[in-house]
């Protein structure tokens, strides 16, 4: 399976090989309107280098009681140089009682990663991390 | 076709009320993101498990709408509250209509 992946060159004809700053600003935008997005309260787990692109390990934590007062409500992953830059959306709450979510995500090159928190007074908080990625994934 | 496969669950037998638990999921699903070519040089279309919930004796707790960048056989780990006994429904749904579900119970003391 893995093999395949390697053997198989990118789709690179239908769009460039990775997004502009441009298009994840389009996606922040369209996610989250002009709202401020602050650093802070959010923790991104992910390996500073990864040898494979195809499945790279992701927790994203954020610093909340979690109670019916003061909650996350959302978490958003974004890759800024995939061709798409929307990676994942969860929707948390109070039931969760804690805001960790982990998953496992394809990373088309060195870039930076970035997770928006939605707390439930809706700011935003969100935390960036670089990643070095040795064989890329046609994500 | 949906090439939607099995999937697992890992959630605690047992839990005191107001523990918090670790659940994690995965399932058996290709997730082409549509930017890969086949060994022919074809284009692999997209097919990708667009969304993925869990629901706690009927409530929603948790729900993840998935892209293209999500790895092969998307997995999940997150956590919940347990509030009383009951049944965890976990539902996966792809974008050819394929639909995998697991159930997992939980017995909550206290």
């Amino acid at each position: 399976m893995l093999k395949a992946f390697a053997a198989a060159p990118c789709l690179l004809v239908v769009r460039p090989a990775d997004a502009t700053p441009e298009e994840l600003a389009a996606s922040l935008r369209e996610t989250f309107g002009d709202r401020p997005i602050q650093r802070g309260k959010v923790k991104l787990d992910l390996p500073r280098l990864a040898e494979s692109g195809n499945v790279v390990p992701v927790t994203i934590t954020v610093d909340s009681p979690m109670t019916e007062r003061d909650y996350v409500k959302s978490v958003h992953l974004f890759a800024e140089k995939n061709n798409l830059p929307r990676v994942l959306e969860v929707q948390l709450g109070p039931h969760n009682g804690k805001a960790v979510v982990s998953s496992r995500v394809r990373l088309a090159i060195t870039q930076q990663v970035l997770a928006v928190a939605v707390l439930s007074d809706n700011s935003l908080w969100s935390a960036a991390a670089e990643i070095e990625v040795t064989v890329s994934s046609c994500a | 076709m949906s090439r939607m496969g099995k999937a697992r669950v890992r959630v605690p037998e047992r839990a005191v009320k107001g523990e918090i638990v670790e659940i994690r999921t995965m399932v058996d699903h290709p997730h082409e993101s549509g930017f890969r070519h086949d060994n022919m040089g074809r284009p692999v279309p997209r097919h990708i498990v667009e969304s993925f919930t869990c629901r706690y004796n009927g409530r929603e707790i948790f729900r993840a709408k998935l892209h293209p960048a999500v790895s092969t056989n998307p997995y999940f780990m997150f956590y919940a509250v347990a509030t009383e006994s009951g049944e965890m429904v976990f539902t996966w749904t792809d974008d050819q209509g394929g639909v995998a579900t697991q159930t997992a119970r939980i017995e909550v003391q206290g």
